[in-house]
């Protein structure tokens, strides 16, 4: 697979379609497997990991989920390319920055990546636009029996699967929503909704996982735990709070245009003319300034820009994806010029031209 | 050492674990009560965890001095990990790991999930050969990691015929559960010359 032809694609997870995509960006399920015959993978030597990597890479490629998979020798990309695969969120930061043998194997919707040597032997991933974790769910089972017939997965009967980090025990599932909630952030009730979450035991983070900020009013919400309770009433436990979550982002949205219309219009339009003349702008800012846009043309304020685009301007404003797309590689300054002359030429392309 | 809190001689070693992350307190008799009631407190005051909703704070263990000290030696006989390593990293070393340090991580693993008995789905099993049928746990499958380290050592000792015969007992285990293998990578060259 070439990486480069990813780059003009959006992927999975921001194609802005699905259930309640106007909210929720996408829906995540993922699973963390071992081989049962070696250690687990910061216990392993080179050769283990090695041929943990060629098990199964030759188990995953022989399996039939494995015949619509490409597979990226991780170990052997330069560092761009697997800051590339994780803004696109098909491998964890963690898996970019690690040593030695190790890789991916995804889709060609995104929707499946499967990374092998990561914390654990195998992390499976699926992921769906929108509001679909039911959906998430059933795809992922399908993709585990599938390479769990070829491939020996520790497991105990009383711990289950048997994982590296006694936190992901059990099922080794943990299931996660992506939402935009710009208006609770706003309104300030968003470490009040938090607080509430960890509460029934869910997690909260930033847009790209593990102890990063939120960005742009993205956050990820998920399962803490893992162990005993069946992976279906995990993905329920998820589920079931997405739509209350959506109610009150809806309410504050609606509390806003109602209260402070001027005021938010003020907000969304100076954030959109920022966007369109800019000089010179850093990744974190654009997050903001597009996630306020992205509120902006949700509430009507703003007409001629559509939620697809800005959900690919989301992506290909990252520095990985913004090289790529030039075709060179830049520092950080050179990046935050051509970032805003990207961002410039993508809105005078007209009210809704493509970012191409 | 002393405590981190006061002069006096810490006697409790506890280990934080909140999802991967590791932290160590070291405490005198005095602190680690006060410690370790603040998060029994904290836990209480929280219905859900009553209502076995599982834990959202953080997993704590505290023993004594001599325990811990007697504890961290305790290595497991597949990968080698010392309870202590463990303990550092917040990573097992091997699947053997929950068997071996059952009694140490049945308390952890209580805290985090609240819970400590898998109710969800069950692993599918390649086919074993006619006839037999193979466990569903993987404790089998993973003695092959101490045998890998036996059969090391026994060449490191030029003890061939040693290592023959570990050689075999793997070969054995891996053709039950790998039976359809390409054979294992990890598995032992062809073997030793013959003398």
């Amino acid at each position: 697979m070439k990486l480069d032809t990813l780059a003009d694609a959006v992927g999975e997870w921001l194609r802005g379609t699905g259930p309640e995509s106007d909210i929720v960006m996408s829906s995540r399920v993922r699973l963390a497997r071992n081989v049962a015959q070696y250690p687990f993978v910061s216990r392993m030597s080179d050769q283990d990991r090695g041929d943990v990597e060629r098990f199964l890479r030759e188990r995953i490629s022989s399996s039939s989920v494995g015949k619509q998979l490409d597979y990226i020798d991780v170990g052997r990309l330069e560092e761009i390319d697997r800051q590339f695969l994780v803004e696109r969120q098909l491998i964890s930061r963690e898996h970019a920055e690690a040593q030695g043998a190790r890789g991916v194997a995804i889709d060609g919707l995104e929707q499946v990546s499967l990374m092998i040597n990561e914390e654990d032997h195998l992390r499976i991933q699926c992921m769906h636009s929108g509001l679909d974790l039911r959906g998430a769910w059933e795809q992922i089972r399908g993709v585990d029996d599938q390479i769990g017939s070829a491939v020996p997965y520790a497991y105990h009967p009383r711990w289950g699967y048997l994982t590296a980090c006694p936190t992901n025990v059990g099922t080794g599932i943990r299931v996660s929503v992506m939402l935009h909630l710009p208006a609770l952030v706003i309104t300030r009730q968003i470490d009040k909704v938090f607080r509430s979450l960890h509460k029934i035991s869910l997690a909260v983070r930033g847009l790209y996982g593990e102890g990063s900020q939120a960005m742009g009013d993205f956050y990820q919400i998920s399962n803490q735990t893992t162990l005993g309770k069946s992976e279906e009433e995990l993905v329920e436990q998820v589920g079931d709070v997405v739509p209350v979550l959506i109610d009150y982002e809806r309410r504050a949205r609606e509390f806003l245009v109602r209260e402070t219309q001027q005021n938010v219009h003020d907000q969304v339009s100076r954030a959109y003319g920022i966007l369109r003349t800019a000089q010179t702008i850093t990744a974190e800012e654009t997050m903001q300034l597009l996630s306020r846009v992205r509120m902006g043309v949700l509430l009507g304020l703003i007409g001629d820009v559509k939620i697809a685009d800005i959900n690919s301007l989301l992506i290909r404003t990252q520095p990985a994806h913004l090289q790529k797309l030039r075709g060179v590689e830049l520092d950080t300054k050179d990046r935050n010029i051509e970032r805003a002359r990207y961002l410039r030429r993508h809105f005078e392309g007209g009210p809704s031209g493509s970012p191409n | 050492m002393k405590c981190q809190e006061c002069d006096k001689q810490a006697v409790f070693h506890i280990t934080e674990l909140e999802t991967g992350e590791v932290r160590e307190l070291h405490l005198c008799e005095d602190h680690a009560r006060t410690y370790l009631n603040q998060s029994e407190s904290a836990e209480g005051d929280d219905a859900e965890k009553a209502s076995g909703g599982g834990l959202t704070g953080p997993l704590t263990v505290g023993q004594t001095a001599d325990e811990l000290a007697l504890l961290d030696k305790k290595a497991c006989p597949m990968c080698g990990i010392t309870f202590f390593e463990f303990r550092n990293q917040g990573r097992l070393g091997c699947p053997h790991d929950y068997v071996h340090f059952e009694k140490e991580l049945e308390p952890l693993i209580a805290n985090i999930h609240g819970a400590a008995q898998h109710t969800g789905r069950k692993p599918q099993r390649p086919q074993a050969e006619e006839g037999s049928q193979l466990p569903e746990g993987t404790e089998e499958l993973t003695t092959v990691i101490g045998l890998r380290r036996s059969m090391q050592e026994a060449i490191a000792c030029e003890d061939y015929e040693q290592a023959r015969e570990v050689r075999d007992g793997i070969r054995g285990i891996e053709d039950r559960w790998l039976p359809d293998a390409a054979r294992d990578p990890g598995s032992p060259p062809a073997g030793p010359p013959t003398s």
